[in-house]
C-alpha cells in the first residue's frame, strides 16, 4: 500500500512538474512577452526597445533558466545598472543586498499580478475562499441528490421510475452550464421573461425578480437568493453524471447472489436496498465524484464569469484575458494541484473501500 | 406597419387553453402515478377457478394508461401547430411557430422520407435499423436528424441574412415585423447588434454541425492508431503513451484552450506543428490498414496504399500548412486552431477508452488463433480487435460528437470561437448573456439549439447502447 501510494506520488509530482513547465512555456511565447513589455513599458516601443526591456527584466535568460527561477529551484535574476541592483527576489533597490537569493513558488513567492497591482498569493487565496464556498453549497446539493436519483433508478432496473430518472439524468447531462445558466436566469432572474413578472404581478416578490442574476453580492455575503442560482448551475451537470454511474453500479449489484438470498430470506425489499446494496453500490461513485472535481472547475469558470462572481474562475479567466502571466501561471499550479490531488485521492480512496483490490 | 406576430397565430385561441389543460391534467397523473408506485403493492395477481392466474387492472393500470394517453394528446397538438403553419395562410395566421415550422418545411420533408424508407426496410440495416427498435434511439436520431437536414437545407430556411444588421429591430421582441418590408419578420426578434436571431440559429446548426463531427473523427482516428498498440504491445510504449495521455488529461480544459486558442499564439506556429503532428493519423491510420490486409497481393496493396497517400498527404498539406497546390483544401487559421485544440483535447480519452478495450479483447481466443496463423501483430489489431470494438466505439462516437459540441460553445462562451461575426451557438449565447435579464431571447434560442442537439446525440447513444448489447 505504502509502496503503491509512494509510486503515484512520485508520478504525480513528475506531472505536476511537466505541465507547470507546459504552462510557463505557453504563457512566455515571445507573443505573449512583448505584449507584456508594451504594457508594463510603453505601447509605443520599437522592436530593438521591447528587446532590451525583455533582456533588462529578466526575460532575456533560457526558458529552463527561467522556470527554475520561477520555480525557486535556481537563484533570480539580478541586473546591476548605474550602481542600482535590481532582480527578481529584490523588492527595492534600498534593500538589494539582503534580498534572498531564491524566490520562488517553492518559496512561496508567487510573484505579482499586472491587473491587479497585488501579489498573485494574496488574490489567490482571495479568490479560492470565494470559490471554496461556492464548491462547498454544489457539494452539499450535487452528492446527496445524484446518489438518490441514481440509487432510486437502480433499485429497480426497467421499471418507470427507472426510465423517468434516467431519461432526467441524461437530459442534465446534456446541458453545459452556460445553457443551464441561461435558461435558469431567464426563468427565475429575468424582469422581462419566466416567472419573475408574473410573481411581482401577483404581489408575492416586492423586488423585481425572484433571484438575483449576478452573485457578486455574495462576495460580502451569501444568501438563498444571490447563491442558489450559480450552485443549481454548476450542480445540475454534475448530478446527470454521478446519478448514472450510481445508477450502473446500482443495477450490477442489484442482480449479484447475495441479495437475492436476503430477499429469499424475507428481508423487505427497503431493508436490501439499505442495507446490503448501498454499500456496495456506492464504492463506484466514489471515485467517479472525486474524477469531478476536475470538472467542476470547468464549470466554476463558466459560472463565476456569467455570474460575476469574483472566485477563482473569474480570476483565471482575467489573467488569461489580460496577458497577466504570473497570475495565470498561478492559476494553472492551482488547478493542475486540484487535479492532480483528486486523482490520487480517487485512487487511493478506491483501494481502501474494495477490498477485493489488493496491490503489491 | 403591421403588428407584432403572436407565438400561436390564428389555431392559437383553441389549442392554446387546450394544450394548457392536457398538460395540467398530465403532471396530475405523473405525479399520482409517482405517489402510487411509492406506496401500492404490486400485487394485483386474482386466482381463478381454474387454478390460473389473471392480472387485475389496478388504479396503477388506469392512471398508466391515462397518462398515455395524454401525453399522445399532447403530442397531437404540438403536432397540429406545425402542421396547422404549413397550411395556414399568411404570417399573422400561422404565428410565430406556424411560421417557423412553414420556414423548415425541407428539414420535415426529408424527416418524414428518411424514416419511411428506414422503418420499412429496418431488417435489412444492421444496426442501423436496428435502431429502429428502440424509442428512445429513435427520438435520438430524430432530433439530430432534424439538426443535420436544418445544416444541409439552411440557405432555404433564413429568413435573413445571418450578419445583416437592419435598422430600427435591435433587441425587438419575437415577431416583431420588419419595417419597410411586407410580410417580413424577425420570427425570433433581433439580437443587440439588430440581427435576426432566427437566421443567425440556423447557421449556427451549419457551423456547429461542420466543425464537431468533423473534429471528432480525427480524435477518434488519433486515439484509435495510438491506443491499439498500446494495449496490444504493452510494456514501455503502454506506459510512454499513457503517461502523456494523462498529463493531456490532467489540464483542465478551460486553461488549456485559453493558452492554446489565442489569436497570438498563431505567430508562434504552434497551431500549425500540433495540426501536423495530430491529422497525419488518418493517414498512416489508412495506410497500415490495407497494407496489413493487402500485403501478400501487392498489386492491390500497392492500388489502395497509393491511393491513401495520394489523397490524404494531399489534403494534409492544404489543411495542416494550407500549401495544397490545387487550392481545394484549406482551412481559416483560426478555425485551425480551434479545431486542433478541440481534437488535442478529446484524442487522449478516445486513447484510454481504446487501449481499455484491446486489453480486454486481446485475451479472446480468435485473438490466439490469428497469432497462431502467424497474422501480424497490426492485422489482428485492425481487422481482428477494432470490428469486435466497434459497438463501444459507436456508442461514444455519438456522446464525443456532443461533448465537443459543448466544447466549441464553451470556446465561443470565452470569445475565443472562430471569428466573433460567427453565428455559432456558443458564441451567439456569449453576445446575448450580457442583456440577459432584461433581452433573454437573444441568448435562450442558440441555448435551447444546442442543448437539444447534444440531448439528440445522448439519446441516439443510448438508444444504440441498448440495442447493440441485445446482440
Amino acid at each position: 500500500m505504502l509502496k503503491f501510494v509512494l509510486r503515484r506520488s512520485l508520478v504525480m509530482l513528475l506531472t505536476a512538474l511537466c505541465l507547470t513547465f507546459i504552462v510557463f512555456f505557453m504563457t512566455n511565447l515571445a507573443p505573449n512577452l512583448e505584449k507584456l513589455a508594451k504594457s508594463e513599458a510603453s505601447a509605443r516601443m520599437s522592436d530593438d526597445e521591447v528587446a532590451s526591456w525583455l533582456e533588462k527584466n529578466g526575460f532575456g535568460q533560457p526558458l529552463l533558466v527561467r522556470y527554475g527561477e520561477w520555480l525557486g529551484v535556481l537563484p533570480g535574476w539580478t541586473v546591476t545598472e548605474n550602481g542600482e541592483t535590481r532582480g527578481r527576489c529584490i523588492a527595492s533597490p534600498a534593500s538589494a543586498a539582503d534580498a534572498p537569493a531564491f524566490c520562488g513558488v517553492l518559496q512561496g513567492d508567487w510573484g505579482t499580478s499586472t491587473v491587479f497591482k497585488d501579489s498573485v498569493g494574496s488574490i489567490l487565496s482571495r479568490s479560492l475562499g470565494a470559490t471554496a464556498w461556492l464548491m462547498l453549497w454544489v457539494m452539499i446539493v450535487m452528492v446527496p441528490t445524484s446518489l438518490l436519483l441514481g440509487v432510486l433508478s437502480g433499485m429497480r432496473e426497467g421499471s418507470k421510475l427507472d426510465r423517468v430518472l434516467s431519461t432526467v439524468a441524461i437530459a442534465s447531462t446534456a446541458t453545459p452550464e452556460y445553457v443551464s445558466g441561461v435558461i435558469l436566469v431567464v426563468i427565475f432572474a429575468s424582469a422581462t421573461a419566466g416567472l419573475s413578472p408574473l410573481l411581482f404581478e401577483w404581489g408575492l416578490i416586492s423586488s423585481k425578480t425572484l433571484f438575483l442574476g449576478t452573485a457578486t453580492s455574495a462576495m460580502d455575503g451569501i444568501t438563498f437568493w444571490n447563491f442558489a442560482l450559480p450552485v443549481l448551475t454548476i450542480a445540475l451537470y454534475g448530478i446527470g453524471y454521478i446519478a448514472r454511474m450510481t445508477r450502473a453500479s446500482m443495477t450490477e449489484v442489484m442482480v449479484q447472489q447475495y441479495i437475492r438470498t436476503a430477499r429469499l430470506k424475507g428481508v423487505s425489499f427497503r431493508q436490501v436496498v439499505i442495507r446490503h446494496a448501498l454499500r456496495n453500490a456506492l464504492i463506484a461513485p466514489f471515485t467517479v465524484i472525486m474524477l469531478q472535481f476536475p470538472w467542476l472547475l470547468n464549470g466554476v469558470v463558466i459560472v463565476e464569469t456569467l455570474f460575476n462572481y469574483k472566485g477563482f474562475g473569474w480570476t483565471l479567466v482575467q489573467a488569461a484575458g489580460n496577458n497577466d502571466i504570473e497570475l495565470l501561471l498561478g492559476c494553472s499550479v492551482v488547478a493542475v494541484f486540484v487535479v492532480l490531488v483528486t486523482q490520487l485521492m480517487s485512487d487511493i480512496g478506491y483501494v481502501f473501500l474494495n477490498p477485493r483490490i489488493r496491490l503489491a | 406597419m403591421s403588428d407584432l406576430l403572436t407565438w400561436t397565430g390564428a389555431a392559437g385561441p383553441v389549442l392554446n387553453p387546450l394544450l394548457l389543460a392536457l398538460v395540467a391534467l398530465l403532471l396530475l397523473a405523473w405525479v399520482l402515478q409517482f405517489m402510487l408506485s411509492l406506496f401500492a403493492s404490486g400485487d394485483t395477481a386474482v386466482v381463478l377457478a381454474d387454478g390460473t392466474l389473471a392480472a387485475r387492472r389496478g388504479p396503477a393500470d388506469l392512471l398508466g394508461m391515462a397518462a398515455r394517453w395524454l401525453l399522445l394528446g399532447v403530442l397531437a397538438v404540438v403536432l397540429a401547430y406545425l402542421v396547422l403553419g404549413l397550411v395556414l395562410p399568411g404570417k399573422p395566421a400561422k404565428g410565430i411557430i406556424g411560421a417557423m415550422s412553414a420556414q423548415f418545411w425541407p428539414v420535415w420533408l426529408a424527416l418524414i422520407v428518411t424514416f419511411a424508407v428506414s422503418l420499412r426496410f429496418k431488417r435489412k440495416l444492421g444496426l442501423y435499423g436496428k435502431l429502429f427498435d428502440s424509442p428512445v434511439g429513435m427520438v435520438g436520431f430524430g432530433i439530430v436528424l432534424f439538426w443535420i437536414f436544418t445544416a444541409i437545407f439552411a440557405d432555404i430556411i433564413i429568413t435573413h441574412d445571418p450578419l445583416a444588421q437592419l435598422s430600427g429591430l435591435k433587441n425587438k421582441v419575437p415577431g416583431t415585423p420588419v419595417p419597410g418590408e411586407d410580410n417580413s419578420y424577425y420570427l425570433l426578434g433581433g439580437d443587440s447588434l439588430a440581427r435576426d436571431v432566427f437566421s443567425r440559429m440556423v447557421m449556427g446548426a451549419r457551423r456547429v454541425l461542420a466543425i464537431a463531427p468533423a473534429a471528432t473523427a480525427f480524435a477518434f482516428m488519433v486515439g484509435i492508431t495510438l491506443g491499439l498498440p498500446a494495449g496490444y504491445f504493452g510494456g514501455r510504449l503502454d506506459t510512454f503513451l499513457s503517461f502523456i495521455a494523462n498529463l493531456v488529461l490532467a489540464f483542465p480544459v478551460i486553461l488549456l484552450f485559453y493558452l492554446l486558442v489565442t489569436p497570438e499564439i498563431r505567430v508562434t506556429g504552434i497551431p500549425i506543428i500540433l495540426a501536423a503532428a495530430l491529422f497525419i493519423f488518418p493517414v498512416i491510420f489508412f495506410c497500415v490498414l490495407w497494407n496489413s490486409r493487402y500485403f501478400t497481393d501487392p498489386k492491390k496493396r500497392n492500388i489502395y496504399v497509393g491511393l491513401t497517400l495520394v489523397i490524404g498527404l494531399w489534403a494534409y498539406s492544404g489543411l495542416a500548412f494550407n500549401a495544397d497546390p490545387l487550392g481545394v483544401w484549406s482551412m481559416d487559421p483560426n478555425l485551425l486552431n480551434v479545431f486542433v485544440s478541440v481534437v488535442f483535447v478529446n484524442a487522449p480519452t478516445v486513447f484510454r477508452i481504446v487501449r481499455g478495450i484491446v486489453l480486454d479483447l486481446k485475451a479472446r481466443d480468435y485473438v490466439a488463433a490469428g497469432q497462431t496463423r502467424g497474422e501480424g501483430p497490426w492485422y489482428i489489431m485492425l481487422w481482428e480487435i477494432l470490428p469486435n470494438a466497434r459497438g463501444p466505439l459507436i456508442v461514444d462516437f455519438c456522446l464525443r460528437i456532443g461533448y465537443t459540441t459543448i466544447l466549441l460553445g464553451t470556446l465561443g462562451f470565452f470569445g475565443l470561437g472562430v471569428s466573433p461575426e460567427s453565428p455559432d451557438w456558443g458564441s451567439t449565447i456569449d453576445d446575448g448573456r450580457r442583456l440577459l435579464s432584461v433581452f433573454p431571447h437573444p441568448a435562450i434560442v442558440p441555448a435551447l439549439a444546442l442543448m437539444s442537439l447534444v440531448l439528440g446525440l445522448n439519446l441516439l447513444a443510448d438508444g444504440l447502447r441498448e440495442e447493440s448489447l441485445k446482440d
